[in-house]
């Protein structure tokens, strides 16, 4: 996942912040993608993060961070005060996944959402030939220990973004150490989507 | 660990003298008045690296170092200090004891220059708006147009509070900490519980025992009701149980239980120190402060004034919610903040006890505001 020190899905949603944005990030962990938005684009970044070690690494990288889950955490917004919601690798953590999608496209104008792909090859290969629960590069925790409460793949997240008339501005899909252009549901680790709640 | 910042003097400084004196939140009128205060470290050149830091009920000026004779250092010790998280090599740190106190500043135990003799009950009520009022001529003498941060716990995140409300373009960031935007019905009544203990004693006579016997039974137990509330059901259990003073029960009404013997020795220590009409007064002025709603930060606009906000888990005194509430409103108003809840069994007293974790945040924090600078680099792009 890396490439000159940057993690590739920070890499990519680097290059989808415009500069000098309102940026949310929920779920921010350690707040290595706020500070590179904030050095890199001059955005202003919030965080949301729920465990309480990841909020001293935010502090000492001198980004502001709320700690809390994401699940209450943005009813006090008012509409449209993000230019950008990140939802990166933590969509899947969420107790209420379409709750928090319909808040995050609530509160900001662009939803990008980072999850991982339940169905790359390789986590077919162990269900289907194995028998197992898939342990993957990206979903990389045994069955008891995960702390993703819900598993998509790509042509999941197509569908309910379809579903629910939402714009999907753009995609992005990661493999191992560059982006994935073909079968992207068979081939691809991650993706990245950016929505909008259409007009 | 580093050492501290040596020996300290508490300096004072007298202003509103009759006929200026300064108007208060009830619409009296309070002068002259006196602030005991301390300061630490150097005013830097730009005048931009001042830290006021906010003393809790029973504080005061006195937040670091010693006093020559002294074997106990300021209430703040652990935290400010060269190389702590507070660092007075790096700024310049001023600590006030509040109006209505009795560490040195003007309270109900100061003389009323009408009659020659103790204010008493002739003080007239303060506000923690009134306190901040006070602090902000004390700024002002010392020449610090716009301060770095005002921090404090408790009645002394009450006041960075009102800083914020008050005297938002005097200030670049706000540390409150284990507080809250109002004193809530729990806590006022907490509070009355502890008034009525000091009025009830006989000796506190409407307020007049100044030269007499002081109503020291009644303020014991008013500050016994206190320290329960600064602990955590766990922390107690941790520091007592149920362990007995000696080795068996004594059927009888005296001290059995460690927990008593605790309490008995923190209210008999306190009334060595407080004064019992200034105890009456700073609750007052607690419970009367109300900063809910649009009173933080004005409607319409935003605030440069960044925020880190601190609670604690097992504080119920001021329970993490109360912080949260200040957070949802700076939410409301964009306000650049940082939230965190510590994982502490203290419970109150864990703003305190708790210095490595804030030592952390609190460093980090002023170090931004101060350098500019982003804080350890996550990448380098």
């Amino acid at each position: 996942m890396k490439s000159d020190g940057v993690r590739m899905d920070h890499r990519i949603i680097y290059d989808i912040v415009e500069p000098g944005s309102r940026v949310l990030d929920l779920g921010c962990g350690d707040g290595a993608l706020m500070h590179l938005l904030a050095t890199g684009k001059g955005a202003r970044v919030q965080g949301i993060e729920l465990a309480e070690e990841q909020i001293y690494k935010c502090v000492k990288r001198g980004v502001s961070v709320f700690h809390s889950d994401i699940d209450t955490g943005l009813s006090e917004y008012p509409d449209k005060s993000f230019d950008y919601i990140i939802l990166n690798q933590s969509l899947q953590e969420t107790r209420k996944v379409e709750f928090v999608l319909n808040e995050a496209l609530r509160v900001g104008r662009k939803v990008i959402v980072g999850f991982s792909n339940f169905a790359y090859y390789k986590a077919r290969i162990e269900i289907f030939f194995h028998g197992r629960a898939p342990v993957t590069e990206s979903l990389p925790h045994a069955w008891y220990s995960t702390p993703n409460l819900h598993f998509l793949s790509i042509r999941d997240f197509e569908s309910y973004c379809a579903d629910k008339g939402l714009k999907v501005l753009a995609r992005y899909y990661l493999g191992e150490n560059k982006t994935v252009w073909l079968l992207p549901n068979l081939l691809a680790l991650n993706a990245i989507f950016v929505i909008s709640a259409e007009e | 660990m580093n050492k501290g910042v040596g020996i300290v003097e508490t300096k004072y400084i007298t202003f509103a003298e009759p006929p200026e004196e300064m108007a208060l939140e009830s619409g009296q009128k309070l002068g002259p008045i006196t602030l005991a205060y301390e300061t630490y470290g150097e005013l830097d050149g730009a005048r931009s690296n001042a830290i006021l830091v906010l003393h809790a009920f029973s504080g005061d000026a006195h937040a670091a170092g010693f006093h020559r004779g002294d074997d106990k250092p300021g209430w703040w010790d652990d935290m400010i200090g060269p190389g702590k998280a507070i660092d007075t090599a790096r700024y310049f740190v001023v600590c006030s004891n509040v109006i209505g106190g009795c560490k040195g500043s003007t309270g109900p135990s100061s003389i009323n220059p009408e009659t020659g003799g103790p204010y008493a009950l002739d003080f007239p009520v303060i506000t923690i708006a009134d306190m901040v009022n006070a602090q902000k001529r004390l700024t002002d003498h010392l020449g610090i147009d716009r301060l770095l941060c005002v921090i404090g716990g408790s009645m002394g995140g009450m006041q960075v509070l009102q800083w914020v409300s008050a005297h938002p373009e005097h200030i670049c960031s706000a540390i409150p900490i284990a507080t809250t935007l109002k004193h809530s019905p729990q806590q006022i009544a907490f509070n009355e519980v502890g008034r009525q203990a000091v009025m009830a004693d006989p000796d506190w006579n409407h307020g007049n025992y100044y030269g007499k016997s002081r109503p020291e039974r009644g303020l014991a137990i008013a500050r016994m009701i206190g320290h329960i509330t600064f602990m955590s059901e766990k922390s107690m259990e941790a520091k007592f149980s149920r362990r007995l003073k000696d080795k068996d029960y004594s059927y009888g009404l005296q001290t059995d239980f460690e927990v008593e013997g605790y309490l008995r020795y923190k209210g008999d220590k306190f009334v060595k120190r407080f004064d019992a009409n200034s105890y009456l007064y700073i609750t007052k002025a607690i419970d009367y402060f109300d900063l809910s709603g649009q009173k933080l930060i004005s409607s319409g606009t935003g605030s440069d004034v960044r925020f880190l906000v601190i609670a604690f888990e097992s504080d119920w005194l001021y329970p993490p919610q109360q912080s949260q509430e200040i957070v949802r409103n700076l939410k409301m108003r964009h306000v650049d903040a940082t939230y965190i809840e510590i994982k502490s069994s203290y419970g109150h007293d864990a703003f305190l006890l708790e210095v490595r974790e804030q030592t952390t945040l609190i460093r980090h924090f002023l170090g931004r505001l101060y350098n500019g600078s982003g804080g350890d680099n996550a990448y380098e792009i």
